[in-house]
C-alpha cells in the first residue's frame, strides 16, 4: 500500500528533487523506513547516529503531529499523507 | 572552488538588519525567499523558543510551512534562514550547525549594543561536520 509523502524544500536534493513521493507501509514508522530505504541520504538529515529522530524533525499524519498520536506506530492508510516539516532552530550559545 | 556568492536585494537586507536591531536583545528569525542563490525577500518570522530568545531562536512548523507557502505564491524558492546573535559574532554556533537542514543559507547578523553589523551565510556541508562561509553580495533592490 503506497502513501503519499511530502518532502519539504531542503531534502528535496536527496528525492529526485521531487516534493511528493510515495512509500509502502502500515504505519508512519514503516513508511519512513521504506522512504529512508529508497533514499538513502535523507537518512542522516532526519536520524542522528544513535538512530534517533532529530528533534527539529517533525511528522505529522494529515493535519496532525504524530507526537500527539501514536508516534511511530500511528497506523496510516493510501488516503492519508504524511509531511515531514522542519523546525528551524539555532542560536548563539553552543 | 569556493561556494556560489549570496547575493541579497537591498531592501531585504535592511530588512534583517532591521528586525535584529528591533529584536534585540532577543534573537530575530525569518525566511529568505528568492531565486537561484537571489534573496528578493526577508520574511520575518516570530521566535517562538522557550529556551530564551537571548540565545536561541525557533521556527515553529506553522510558521515554517508559512514560509513555504509565500515562497510559492512568489513563484520562488524558500532559499534559506536569517537569525540574529545579539552581542555575539555573526559564526554558527555548535547548537546552530546541531540543528541545521541542508542546502539551506543560514545567514547570520551580528547586533551589538542594538546596532546591526556583520551579516554572514553559511552553508551546512554534506556530511554534516561543519559550515562553509559562502560570500554575500548585496545588491540594488529590483537589478
Amino acid at each position: 500500500m503506497a502513501t503519499k509523502i511530502l518532502i519539504p524544500t531542503p531534502l528535496r536534493g536527496y528525492t529526485d528533487q521531487l516534493d511528493e513521493v510515495e512509500a509502502e507501509g502500515a504505519t508512519v514508522g514503516e513508511l519512513l523506513s521504506d522512504l529512508t530505504t529508497r533514499y538513502a541520504d535523507l537518512r542522516k538529515h532526519l536520524y542522528a547516529e544513535d538512530g534517533t529522530r532529530r528533534n527539529f524533525v517533525n511528522i505529522y499524519l494529515n493535519d496532525d503531529d504524530i507526537r500527539y498520536l501514536e508516534k511511530d506506530q500511528t497506523p496510516v492508510t493510501a488516503d492519508d499523507t504524511l509531511s515531514i516539516i522542519p523546525s528551524v532552530a539555532g542560536g548563539a550559545w553552543s | 572552488m569556493g561556494l556560489q556568492a549570496l547575493v541579497i536585494q537591498a531592501d531585504a537586507d535592511t530588512g534583517i538588519r532591521r528586525h535584529g536591531r528591533d529584536a534585540y536583545p532577543h534573537e530575530c528569525c525569518g525566511a529568505l525567499i528568492g531565486r537561484d542563490h537571489v534573496v528578493t525577500e526577508a520574511l520575518a518570522l516570530p521566535n517562538s523558543t522557550d529556551e530564551g530568545p537571548r540565545r536561541r531562536f525557533l521556527v515553529r512548523p506553522v510558521d515554517y510551512l508559512a514560509a513555504e507557502r509565500r515562497a510559492a505564491a512568489l513563484e520562488a524558492e524558500l532559499i534559506g534562514f536569517y537569525h540574529s546573535h545579539p552581542d555575539s559574532p555573526a559564526r554558527p554556533s555548535r547548537y546552530d550547525l546541531d540543528h541545521a537542514w541542508p542546502t539551506f543559507a543560514y545567514v547570520i547578523v551580528a547586533v551589538e549594543r542594538a546596532l546591526p553589523g556583520a551579516l554572514t551565510s553559511w552553508r551546512l556541508r554534506e556530511d554534516r561536520s561543519t559550515f562553509d562561509e559562502e560570500p554575500v553580495t548585496v545588491r540594488a533592490s529590483g537589478q
